[in-house]
């Protein structure tokens, strides 16, 4: 059989061996003609700065950039929701020929005035690029015209891959932080960053946060504000989740503010507590009760946690999982969470992963274990089949194919409908993990049907009347 | 809900934005078409994130995998031009993936720096960068020109201009063009035809494709689509019989003009009598009868109609989306005696507002009704708070305003990303007629039954 992957993908393919010295080719181009499942500089921008709620969203360019990203992310707001609508300065060729500089301009004025938003983000699309649109300065035009910051992204979709969206986007924002007021943030203070309030995570991390005495400035970017962002170089400490996306942000003002930069991961049990005894840690200094009571906060949690997960791990003891996510840090966690299910990860990649992130995770998965880059959909096939997985954990292009193979899917990106993170997340994925893998589904299905239980007397009886012969055969291979 | 208080009652005019669109862009609809040729790659030439929206929209959408090559972009492409880069993407494609076909479209950043996909594919050609066999064929689908029905007409001329020839031997085959519908729309076009007792060849045939089975394989071409052996004879046969204007017409008059195959362009054959004109023309293309099987067919339509044309009398309905579907709809929603009062569509075009015009002269509307080309959902929802409705139809993007103003919502269109169903059951034909009054009335029905007063609450309809 030829194999599913192209020669020069071969560096970014690896399998763990013990002793080797590992190392894999990453964080390159896309092959040109490979069926990727990359995005690109909009898209990532796009996805940092869309829950900021308070904020105007315009997308300079054609409809479609706008089209796809409306409303797509449950990126959930405690109040304002102009985040989920979608606006478009829709650019047709007498623009692309003209330029859109007074249609942008006509746009954020008359969107300004109806929606009264706090700040306007304006991205730029591939063709603004080529265009040559001024978008920095009719931004600056409107800004002195308006009251309100409106600041340019410079997303053009082909000046990169989604990592240098998430650096545009960080510089957005950039230019918001500092502008606001501090006064009254407590000592004992942080900002979460890197996490976008998907299924409404952000608020189950920031009570635990509250309930160990921390106050938490700015949530960056899930139920963001414009006005937390203005005045989160108050706080006494970033704390970053997700490998890529608001890392950028954090260095950035730890260079100009001085605020010290902490990452985490909320994703499973050692994650999450981690998470939060390294906040105390930090501030414990500052207030020495802070480490008990976050003991007894994770003590707490777990209480209710690990019995429903041994109840669960019954039934998923042994399976195995193929894990394919956009950033490499939420594969970390996704390895240990499965251990804690009894579950082993066979196969694990990411879109944007770097050199550094696919090392750790080659230091903490088994032997044997593959290790991809940049993946697409015949060798993600490939694997699911050739390792016999029984969940593939992914986004919205791989859940279709798990299924054409006969295995459960996880969605751990944009469309989870369920928050995974903090210690009820846990038990949500654990929950989700066993609804998808025991289902009765994959017993019609022909890859699981060799494995299945002897067929009753009565089922016998009632395929020997219907069924043709060739599902046997097939069954049998 | 919150989402909504962002749609104030009164309108004013808007001359430089849309928001929240009625439209996407022309690759994506460029793309869907090419997934109806078997055996075909789709192929983005543009940045990579293009593709992965059109192939993410297009998973939402049916639930199954959409494969699609893209020429991932890069600054150095976007100055010295693409041509690199797709020749690579061809070759790269050819080798791994092994498709028949790679069906290239443009974007708005390949259009715009000038690449000609005729040299590159020539070029491509002579530097044996395409196998003995296999076919690169395109078409040009700027983004900012028209919507995705115009790429999707346009890479269904991009198919006829690719594998049809002139002087080809007759065949007594007809052409049909099936235009931008559902899977399932498409299989029961084939269908009737084949009740009909006709050869024909319909192209782009995405049936089986984006609905395929599941058999436990991931095929990334499934055994389905126009075969290029069908598509080569295209331009012998006797006739095209092209649906819808707007995603059909250009293509039809295309082989008329090329390949000397007179064409006959019909309005989607949804509703009853847009289904009859499609019966009738393969009537006399084909030169065959109606069997009474279509004629009992069409008995049960018209059964439905009578038995419950007192639930449909005098509803209000606001629709939007695809110029095609909207005229057939608006059609068959005045048979049912029902008004559509406000109809916006976001794809550009001329003719669309004289053609509802006609029908609705014909039909003796009785009432205004709103009409808006190049209008967005905004405006569709500013409209309604002017003027309540009590049906919605459309894509998925109206469930704000039915859930804000509690209005029942039949979804119907491109995208569906909430609901199942349209990859399975058609709402062409007769057969699709008929389901589309079962969605209308009972979503009627289910309100009137959730809301009724108890006293009121009736167990006979």
């Amino acid at each position: 059989m030829k194999p599913a992957i192209f020669e020069q993908r071969s560096k970014q393919i690896v399998q763990k061996r013990e002793g080797d010295e590992f190392s894999i080719a990453c964080n390159r181009d896309s092959l040109a003609g490979a069926v990727s499942q990359r995005a690109c500089v909009f898209c990532g921008s796009r996805v940092v700065l869309y829950p900021i709620a308070d904020a105007l969203h315009l997308v300079h360019g054609p409809i479609g950039c706008a089209a796809y990203t409306w409303d797509i992310r449950g990126a959930l707001s405690s109040g304002p929701e102009l985040h989920r609508l979608s606006f478009s300065t829709d650019l047709r060729e007498k623009d692309v020929i003209f330029g859109g500089e007074k249609k942008l301009e006509a746009a954020l004025l008359e969107l300004i005035a109806q929606h009264k938003p706090n700040a306007a983000f304006v991205y730029s699309t591939c063709i603004v690029g080529i265009i040559g649109d001024d978008v920095g300065a009719i931004c600056k035009k409107v800004s002195a015209a308006t009251g309100i910051p409106v600041i340019p992204v410079q997303s053009e979709g082909f000046k990169g891959n989604k990592r240098a969206g998430y650096e545009a986007a960080c510089r957005a924002m950039m230019q918001l932080v500092g502008t606001g007021d501090t006064s009254g943030i407590s000592p004992l203070s942080i900002n979460i960053l890197g996490d976008f309030n998907l299924a409404g995570e952000i608020w189950i991390i920031k009570e635990y946060y509250e309930r160990m005495g921390i106050e938490v400035v700015a949530t960056i970017t899930g139920d963001g504000r414009v006005g937390d962002l203005a005045r989160c170089h108050g706080a006494a400490l970033n704390v970053v989740q997700c490998s890529g996306a608001t890392m950028d942000l954090a260095k950035m003002m730890q260079e100009k503010f001085g605020v010290p930069v902490i990452r985490a991961s909320y994703f499973g049990i050692e994650d999450m507590s981690k998470a939060l005894y390294d906040v105390a840690r930090h501030f414990q200094d500052k207030d020495p009760g802070i480490m008990a009571r976050t003991a007894a906060l994770v003590k707490e949690e777990l209480s209710v946690l690990l019995p429903r997960l041994a109840e669960l791990r019954k039934d998923l003891e042994g399976k195995k999982a193929a894990v394919y996510v956009g950033g490499a840090f939420k594969a970390f966690s996704l390895v240990k969470c499965f251990r804690h299910l009894g579950m082993k990860v066979v196969v694990v990649g990411s879109q944007t992963g770097t050199e550094e992130d696919y090392k750790e995770l080659a230091a903490i998965t088994d032997e044997g274990t593959i290790i991809v880059d940049d993946s697409n959909p015949l060798e993600l096939a490939r694997f699911v089949k050739d390792l016999d997985v029984d969940i593939f954990v992914g986004g919205v292009k791989e859940r279709p194919i798990a299924y054409k193979l006969g295995v459960g899917f996880c969605d751990h990106n944009h469309e989870r409908k369920e928050a995974l993170e903090g210690f009820v997340g846990m038990i949500n994925f654990a929950e989700e993990v066993h609804r998808t893998v025991m289902s009765p589904v994959w017993r019609f299905t022909p890859r699981r049907r060799g494995s299945l239980q002897p067929v009753t007397a009565l089922d016998a009886a009632a395929c020997a009347s219907t069924v043709s012969p060739e599902p046997a055969k097939e069954a049998a291979s | 809900m919150t989402l909504l208080r962002h749609t104030p009652k009164d309108i004013t005019e808007r001359s430089a934005l849309t928001i929240n669109p009625a439209k996407t862009c022309q690759p994506i609809g460029a793309m869907y078409a090419a997934l109806g040729v078997r055996g075909c790659l789709p192929h983005s030439h543009g940045s990579q994130g293009c593709c992965a929206y059109h192939r993410s929209t297009l998973t939402r959408h049916y639930k199954d995998p959409i494969s699609a090559g893209t020429s991932s972009f890069t600054e150095g492409a976007s100055v010295f031009g693409g041509q690199a880069n797709l020749l690579q993407a061809i070759q790269n494609i050819f080798t791994i993936y092994e498709p028949d076909v790679i069906a290239v479209h443009t974007t708005c950043l390949s259009e715009t720096i000038g690449d000609d996909l005729n040299q590159i594919a020539d070029k491509a050609q002579q530097e044996g960068k395409v196998p003995e066999g296999k076919y690169v064929i395109h078409a040009s689908t700027p983004s900012y020109v028209g919507s995705h029905v115009t790429g999707f007409s346009n890479m269904c001329t991009g198919i006829a201009k690719g594998f049809g020839r002139k002087d080809t031997p007759k065949t007594g085959k007809i052409n049909i063009l099936p235009g931008w519908v559902e899977p399932s729309d498409m299989e029961e076009i084939k269908r009737l035809t084949s009740m009909m007792d006709l050869k024909y060849i319909l192209f782009p045939d995405t049936s089986g494709v984006v609905n395929a089975p599941l058999l436990g394989e991931y095929h990334m071409f499934p055994d389905a689509g126009a075969k290029i052996e069908d598509l080569k004879e295209i331009g012998g046969s006797k006739g095209t019989v092209a649906l819808g204007e707007t995603a059909s017409g250009p293509t039809a008059r295309y082989m008329d003009t090329e390949f000397k195959v007179p064409c006959t362009v019909l309005p989607l054959p949804i509703g009853l009598r847009a289904t009859d004109r499609f019966i009738d023309t393969l009537r006399k293309v084909g030169g065959r009868n109606v069997p009474a099987v279509i004629d009992n067919e069409r008995g049960l339509v018209v059964d439905f109609m009578s038995d419950m044309h007192q639930y449909f009398h005098g509803k209000k309905v606001a629709l939007w989306g695809d110029p095609d579907q909207l005229v057939s709809l608006v059609e068959f929603l005045r048979d049912l005696d029902m008004l559509p009062v406000h109809i916006v569509t976001g794809t550009p075009g001329k003719t669309f507002e004289k053609r509802i015009a006609a029908i609705m002269e014909e039909t003796k509307m009785p009432v205004p009704y709103k009409l808006k080309v190049g209008g967005d959902m905004f405006l569709m929802h500013q409209w309604i708070k002017n003027e309540p409705v009590d049906l919605l139809i459309g894509n998925t993007y109206g469930k704000y305003i039915a859930r804000d103003e509690n209005i029942p919502f039949v979804r119907h269109g491109f995208p569906i990303l909430d609901r199942q169903g349209h990859q399975y059951f058609p709402t062409v034909g007769y057969k699709g007629a008929l389901r589309l009054m079962e969605m209308i009335l009972n979503v009627f029905l289910d309100k009137a039954d959730r809301e009724s007063p108890e006293a009121k609450l009736e167990l006979v309809y």
